[in-house]
């Protein structure tokens, strides 16, 4: 089991993980990070089935027609519309959208995962880039939410 | 009998198999990848397994929103590339194992592991992108030189299965490999991770710390690495490092005592941190 100061500690005995109230979101205190859950998944359903569709050819040729028309099809909030057209990728996630969808919008745009990581962190292509070869985002000052308030 | 003699564990980046796709593996940035996997492609020429029980995950291909089955056994005769949004890889159509794939299904119903079956299932990177590593390049028209059994795991939508319920089905899957009445060696790949968080303001997370532990760990202690709670993962080795809990269902399958072979490990590829392990049983 990890500690909170980032140090590996020996488990004294195996316990089974016990699944809890669904309420208790251990994960929320993450920062800077969605985890798709039962909630953000019932959210983001006819968002991602949207990204989704554009895994194939003759969907990617039908959107890129007319984007409009082709989101009719998928009874979305308007915020959610609005994000798809704008291209919006941090909102997308913030309104249930995931990754692995999403990045299916990207990759209709000709983005890839690591362009798209560029976008949402904010710091652009190449600074992005630049951090991954140095090692990437290090873990220290990353682990809570309390830590980036204090920046 | 058949048998398990070793286990993989490999990340599985998309990316990698582009490189390898459009022909870029010596570049500099790629060279390093590729070189921790010149052994492996070595050793699975020496040991030549009959079979490759493959654990991946699906990355909303062959499953999308509608349909999250959390354990899905592929049962087909065979699985083709997919279009992931690029175009499908222009590699070969893998090719199942199908009788020891339907033995193994009927064998974990009864030992009370509720698979989803699939008698049709496109497969996407996760899958080819190991075999791609541990086997070279091979072209469309090429065999993979091995028979795949697929199991797909859940790991998109929170929460994945358990790394305990992962190793335990580890356990049943040796058990219903070692009950299939041929002479047939399997090797076991548990594949994705290691650290890495491709979403959100926090994406390009690399924790080489914890994937250190994890690797040692698979070894030394794997029923402890296997209590790890899902926070920790999605925490310590990003949003999308919680894949790692395929890995257990490769060590449980394997017997409690093994030898670590070879070790891999380099950051990065695209957003990720790659590891790669071989374990063997010591009784082969």
């Amino acid at each position: 089991m990890l500690s909170p100061s980032g140090g590996f500690q020996t488990r004294t005995h195996a316990t089974r993980p016990t699944g809890g109230p669904m309420t208790n979101k251990d994960y929320e205190d993450i920062p800077g990070t969605f985890v798709f859950d039962a909630d953000r998944s019932r959210e983001g359903y006819h968002l991602n089935q949207f990204c989704i569709s554009l895994r194939l050819q003759k969907n990617r040729d039908a959107f890129a027609k007319g984007e409009e028309a082709y989101l009719d099809a998928y009874p979305m909030t308007p915020e959610q519309r609005g994000a798809v057209l704008k291209r919006d990728w941090n909102l997308l996630l913030e309104l249930g959208g995931n990754i692995y969808y999403t990045s299916k919008l990207a990759a209709n745009d000709g983005i890839n995962f690591q362009n798209l990581a560029g976008l949402m962190t904010g710091m652009g292509v190449e600074a992005y880039r630049a951090m991954m070869l140095a090692g990437g985002r290090p873990i220290e000052g990353n682990r809570y939410k309390s830590e980036w308030e204090k920046k | 009998m058949a048998r398990i003699i070793a286990g993989v564990g490999c990340s599985h980046v998309p990316a990698i198999g582009v490189a390898m796709d459009t022909g870029i593996t010596e570049q500099p940035y790629w060279q390093p990848v590729f070189k921790g996997f010149e052994f492996s492609r070595k050793w699975m020429a020496e040991k030549k397994p009959d079979v490759v029980f493959l654990v991946y995950n699906d990355h909303c291909t062959a499953f999308d929103a509608s349909c999250i089955p959390t354990f899905a056994l592929g049962a087909a005769a065979e699985f083709t590339p997919a279009d992931e949004g690029f175009g499908p890889r222009p590699v070969p159509v893998v090719k199942n194992h199908q009788k020891m794939a339907s033995h193994i299904a009927q064998s974990l119903i009864l030992d009370e592991f509720d698979m989803t079956i699939m008698n049709e299932m496109e497969v996407d990177h996760g899958l080819t992108v190991p075999l791609s590593v541990m086997y070279g390049d091979r072209k469309p028209e090429d065999d993979w030189g091995v028979l795949v059994i697929p199991l797909a795991v859940n790991v998109v939508q929170y929460p994945a299965p358990t790394g305990n319920r992962c190793y335990q089905l580890g356990k049943a899957i040796k058990r219903a490999i070692e009950s299939y009445p041929e002479e047939l060696n399997v090797v076991i790949f548990g594949t994705g991770g290691m650290s890495h968080q491709l979403q959100y303001t926090r994406a390009g997370l690399i924790n080489p710390e914890f994937d250190k532990m994890f690797l040692d760990k698979l070894t030394a202690d794997p029923v402890g690495l296997s209590q790890m709670p899902h926070v920790d993962y999605l925490r310590e080795a990003g949003s999308e490092g919680v894949e790692m809990v395929m890995w257990h269902v490769m060590r449980g399958a394997l017997d409690d005592d093994v030898v670590e072979v070879h070790r891999h490990y380099h950051v990065p590829a695209s957003n990720t941190a790659v590891g790669h392990i071989i374990l063997e049983n010591k009784d082969i």
